[in-house]
């Protein structure tokens, strides 16, 4: 058996034997079947990244054949090249990391096998994603995924807003499904197979055909492509369909870590990158995932600005940085996006278990205004907070630093119109950034304690199970930018990624980057210190600023606090009509209509019926010789009347 | 002139003497060695006669000039009518001790009565049709009302003579009109009279026919001549109720099948309406009926005539491939009818037998492997996989599908749906109802439970290994079709 099989598929006998087994094995076993697991999927991880982005060996796994009817042909595959390696190697040491800290955090649950067996379960299906060699493959990962995501959001089922929230990631993400599920369909009606490779080789001569829809004949790597794009907005929580993404908080914090920044909605940025043979061929698409991703981008940061919520905070955030992500990925600049997707696994990741640290010393307090002061409290989880929260603002030498500036100067350098909407809303995006992360840091950690005496006599410094975790995610998030920075973008990086990826010649964004002047590649850097100035003067110089900042722009303010007022508006037009067609549907179509029909009519007719058939039994022997005779009578008429 | 040929009719023989020694050895013996060893030897003699019956060389052979014919088809139906009799001899034993009826006249009957049932199947002349009919019903009637002290079974005894009674008398002149138009009793002769009749021949024939049909389906007890039906399966003691679910009725339908495709195959357009007639009643008639029965006798009185609509769709598609549909379902019903009715002969309840719904609460609990089989047996009745019920049911509706009659093949469909209300409400009452009054243990034996465990199992994996019981019915289907 190879190394990658065996990384993929460690996750899912852990999750069966947990899952299963877990009540006999009890709690203890079952953290340690899964994160030894996973340990060991991280170790192995590492000798194929070594094999195959060092040494450049590529190789396609088959495993089974899965579908063959007609033309028709599906096998189950482990791909294993640059781009599903680096994935490979941060899915999994994000993974185990959560893992560990998991089994602290966790502690006091009562369903520990459970949890255990779903995050394993998780990294599977993540697993199945990156490493799928055709569409269908990566359609099972990504619903793999998306169920795992599902069960771990609604873990606490016994809390009404978890249930709501995993429906609400699962409806949501359905939604991009179709658009996935149709752009898979226009592939195949396309290239005729499922492949990615024969689908790659065979792109360019697609250009300029077009598809026949009705009486329409759009472009068909353009429609393809929107529609591809379509499901990759879903599942990273981009403008329109992340609406979910802030609600799936309601998870516990691993999995808010694990799925819901690291992850889980980056799939969407692995897809593009997966798929630049393709996109490359198609600039209309490629100039929507610009748009798309540079407002997401602005969009989410604005509402980070006015949230309370300490996970919301870092949610919106996630959403953002994919923003970054998806233009990155718009300009061709896919390295770009994959280098940023890696660092910000780490930063994002440790971000969301340090807060996860805060949460835990609070009890389960998630309001940062009940916050406040606890920085001599927990000193370690404060210092962690802060390399978070620098990687996460782009402050030279912290990994986000490099991931983030090369993406906002590779806008720049498209040279084009797109790109430098996308520059623009990017550099103000990262002044935001900065500013509520600092915003967040403030309110947790200085000033004045909030909580109650109660709360704050039970502070307290995570274990050494949690904290180990963090250290590791805190080494990445402090050096993946610098170690990576020349073999991800840099001059290395058409022998790092290879085949994997591809650009066109006349997408040179990423190259052109290197030469900008002083002021562009450093200007992420001056807003981001610019930002953290504004934070503190808001929030520990004068406090009682952003009050009056609040009241001066107060519609600004209600719109931000209220998310720009998504949620409401797709309450309006697509829940609630959707709700009273489908309840008019189920009590006037359904239950009146074809319960009626099908059910209460005939079991009315079939009980009178019986009831009359019962009644001709009188007991009377001439009854009976009378119905016989009418029996004869009627046969010989029959024949002489009826078919004479 | 040329010598009487009798070997072909040995196992008839055979049966008839062999009942007529069981006789003098019941007048003879002592009474309380007659009460068990009668019973016994009769089966005994019903089980030699059916090895006789297989033994009998292949191949269609005549015997009395042509009055008596055995073949294929009759090995079949002979086969089934002497493993049904056997079964309920066997099996009601003990119920009829525990009843006081072990009288050993009552095996003597059946005997005599299976006598009459192959001759029925194995003759070839109206004269000798009607001998073997006349030779099964009289001891049905006196089988009927056999415990003389109960006002229903002498009810049901008196209710079965006068109706049957009636029956013969049109049957009889049916026969009469078929004898005037065509010249002949031999089913040779009527035969080759309606091959290609006159206009004249033709209408009297056929009224012929359809008096001599109402006749055989009385026997069957196929709607509308099925009214006695409910009253005398009501009536009659369990363990006669069981010989009348299956005998008579393979019987009857033999013989329907053998005149149809015999002397009447000129006049095909004819039966085939009365078959479908009569298949639309007694599939409706049954189907719904019985959903309002509260006694476990009656509801199976009604859903036997459901089956016999079943059956007679098969024949209704008038193809050989619906003659081997009739007779796989005969053979499914024997097994699944006879099972029913064996564990029912073991419930009692304060010496009373317990045949109402209520009865049956809670069985689950009291007598599991009796809840088992039954449930196998109903769900198997009501035609649902993986039970030999559904596999007769599709090889009677496909040849009624592929004969261009697709409406009774959905009306069968509909009313099998309608079937499964009534026969899984039982299955319902057994497992989920709290059970009452303890059932009484004495009624219950051994023998019954070693024949509906058979019986149970051939039920349900007769779709595992389907092929010998096909290729057997399908040969039997074929000798009428030469």
């Amino acid at each position: 058996m190879s190394l990658p099989v065996a990384i993929v598929f460690l996750p899912l006998i852990a999750a069966a034997m947990t899952g299963l087994f877990g009540r006999s094995l009890g709690d203890k076993l079952s953290q340690l079947i899964t994160c030894l697991a996973l340990l060991a999927a991280a170790a192995l991880s590492l000798f194929v990244f070594q094999d195959a982005v060092l040494a450049h060996h590529t190789q396609s796994i088959v495993l089974l054949r899965w579908i063959d009817t007609g033309p028709m042909s599906v096998s189950w595959g482990i791909r294993v090249d640059s781009l599903s390696a680096v994935m490979m190697l941060v899915v999994t040491v994000v993974s185990a990391m959560v893992h560990v800290y998991s089994v602290g955090y966790m502690a006091h649950d009562k369903s520990i096998p459970r949890f255990m067996s779903y995050l394993s379960l998780f990294t599977f299906a993540m697993l199945m994603l990156v490493t799928a060699d055709n569409f269908v493959q990566l359609f099972f990962g990504w619903e793999g995924v998306g169920l795992a995501s599902y069960l771990l959001i609604g873990f606490w089922f016994d809390r009404p807003s978890a249930n709501a929230a995993a429906i609400k990631a699962f409806v949501v993400n359905r939604v991009g499904d179709l658009g996935f599920m149709l752009g898979i369909f226009a592939i195949f009606v396309l290239f005729g197979t499922f492949d990615f490779t024969p689908v790659f080789a065979a792109a360019p001569q697609m250009v300029g055909k077009t598809m026949a829809f009705l009486s329409w004949h759009p472009d068909a790597l353009t429609v393809t492509g929107i529609l591809l794009l379509i499901g990759a907005m879903g599942k990273s929580a981009q403008l329109g369909l992340h609406t979910w993404l802030p609600d799936a908080m309601e998870g516990p914090t691993p999995v808010s870590a694990l799925i819901h920044a690291a992850t889980m909605v980056t799939a969407g940025v692995f897809m593009l990158c997966r798929l630049s043979p393709l996109l490359e061929y198609a600039p209309v698409v490629l100039n929507t995932v610009v748009v798309v991703g540079a407002t997401t981008a602005i969009f989410a940061a604005t509402i980070g600005l006015a949230q309370t919520d300490i996970k919301r905070v870092i949610a919106y955030s996630t959403c953002s940085q994919l923003g970054y992500m998806f233009f990155a990925a718009g300009v061709s600049a896919y390295p770009a996006a994959m280098f940023h997707l890696t660092t910000h696994a780490f930063f994002k990741a440790l971000l969301f278990l340090a807060a996860g640290s805060v949460i835990h010393a609070l009890g389960g307090e998630q309001d940062m205004r009940k916050m406040g002061g606890l920085w001599k409290l927990i000193p370690i989880t404060y210092a962690l907070m802060w390399i978070g929260n620098l990687a996460l603002a782009g402050i030279y030498p912290f990994a986000g630093f490099y991931s983030k500036d090369i993406i906002v100067d590779a806008a720049y350098a498209a040279g084009s119109s797109f790109g430098y909407y996308a520059f623009i809303l990017g550099v103000a995006a990262a002044f935001l950034t900065s500013f509520y992360s600092w915003r967040l840091l403030f309110m947790t950690f200085h000033g004045k304690a909030r909580m109650d005496a109660h709360r704050l006599s039970h502070v307290h410094e995570a274990p050494p199970v949690m904290l180990v975790p963090l250290f590791v995610l805190a080494l990445g998030a402090i050096f993946a930018g610098y170690l990576g920075y020349e073999s991800f973008v840099g001059a290395g990086q058409a022998a790092f990624w290879g085949p994997s990826i591809l650009i066109l010649p006349i997408h040179q964004a990423l190259a052109n980057a290197e030469h900008l002047s002083w002021m562009v590649t450093h200007v992420t850097l001056i807003v981001g210190v610019l930002g953290i100035a504004l934070a503190w003067v808001f929030y520990v110089v004068a406090p009682g600023l952003p009050g009056q900042v609040a009241g001066t722009f107060a519609l600004l303010y209600r719109l931000f606090l209220n998310k720009w007022y998504v949620d409401e508006l797709y309450h309006a037009v697509l829940t609630r009509p959707v709700g009273i067609l489908a309840r008019w549907l189920w009590k006037g179509g359904d239950q009146l209509v074809i319960d009626g029909l099908t059910t209460d009519i005939p079991v009315a007719a079939t009980r009178a019926l019986s009831i009359q058939f019962s009644r001709l039994e009188t007991g009377y022997i001439f009854h009976y010789a009378y119905a016989m005779l009418f029996g004869v009578v009627g046969l010989v008429s029959w024949y002489l009347v009826v078919r004479p | 002139m040329t010598p009487v040929v009798f070997l072909p009719a040995l196992p008839e023989l055979f049966l008839a003497l062999a009942s007529l020694g069981l006789l003098l050895i019941g007048v003879l013996a002592a009474p309380e060695r007659t009460a068990k060893g009668i019973p016994l030897l009769g089966a005994l003699a019903l089980a030699v006669t059916l090895a006789l019956v297989i033994q009998a060389p292949a191949g269609r052979a005549e015997a009395f000039y042509g009055m008596f014919v055995t073949d294929g088809f009759a090995v079949f139906a002979e086969a089934l009518v002497l493993l049904a009799a056997i079964a309920t001899l066997l099996a009601g034993l003990r119920f009829n001790a525990w009843q006081g009826i072990d009288r050993f006249e009552l095996p003597v009957l059946v005997l005599l009565s299976v006598t009459g049932m192959l001759a029925m199947i194995t003759a070839n002349d109206l004269i000798s049709f009607y001998i073997g009919l006349e030779l099964q019903s009289l001891p049905l009637y006196v089988l009927a009302a056999f415990k003389r002290d109960s006002a229903r079974s002498t009810e049901a005894g008196l209710k079965y003579f006068v109706l049957s009674a009636l029956s013969s008398g049109l049957l009889l002149f049916g026969a009469s009109l078929l004898y005037g138009f065509s010249a002949g009793t031999s089913y040779e002769a009527i035969g080759h009279a309606l091959v290609q009749p006159d206009a004249m021949t033709a209408i009297g024939a056929v009224i012929g026919l359809v008096f001599l049909l109402a006749g055989v389906a009385f026997k069957l007890s196929a709607a509308p001549f099925h009214m006695w039906t409910p009253d005398v399966y009501e009536g009659s003691p369990t363990s006669v109720t069981a010989f009348f679910a299956v005998g008579p009725k393979v019987a009857a339908l033999a013989v329907f099948a053998r005149l149809a495709f015999g002397p009447f195959s000129g006049l095909a357009a004819a039966w085939h309406d009365v078959a479908w007639l009569l298949c639309v009643a007694s599939l409706v008639v049954g189907g719904f009926a019985a959903i309002n029965q509260t006694n476990l006798k009656r509801m199976m009185a009604y859903s036997s005539i459901s089956h016999v609509g079943f059956a007679l769709m098969g024949l209704a598609a008038g193809t050989e491939e619906g003659l081997r549909g009739m007779l796989v379902y005969l053979g499914v019903y024997t097994f699944m009818n006879l099972g029913t009715f064996v564990v029912l002969l073991g419930l009692g309840r304060d010496g009373a037998i317990a045949e109402s719904l209520s009865d049956l609460a809670g069985l689950s609990k009291t007598r599991p492997g009796a809840a088992l089989a039954l449930t196998i047996f109903f769900l198997s009745l009501a035609g649902l996989p993986p039970t030999a019920g559904v596999f007769a049911k599709m090889f009677v509706l496909l040849p009624a599908l592929h004969a261009g009659m697709p409406g009774l093949a959905i009306l069968g469909i509909v009313m099998s749906a309608v079937a499964c209300f009534y026969y899984l409400r039982v299955v319902k009452v057994m497992y989920f109802d709290e059970p009452g009054l303890p059932l009484d243990a004495d009624v219950a034996s051994g023998t019954q439970q070693a024949i509906f465990a058979l019986a149970a199992c051939v039920v349900l994996f007769l779709c595992v290994i389907p092929g010998p019981f096909l290729s057997i019915a399908g040969a039997a289907a074929h000798t009428l079709f030469p």
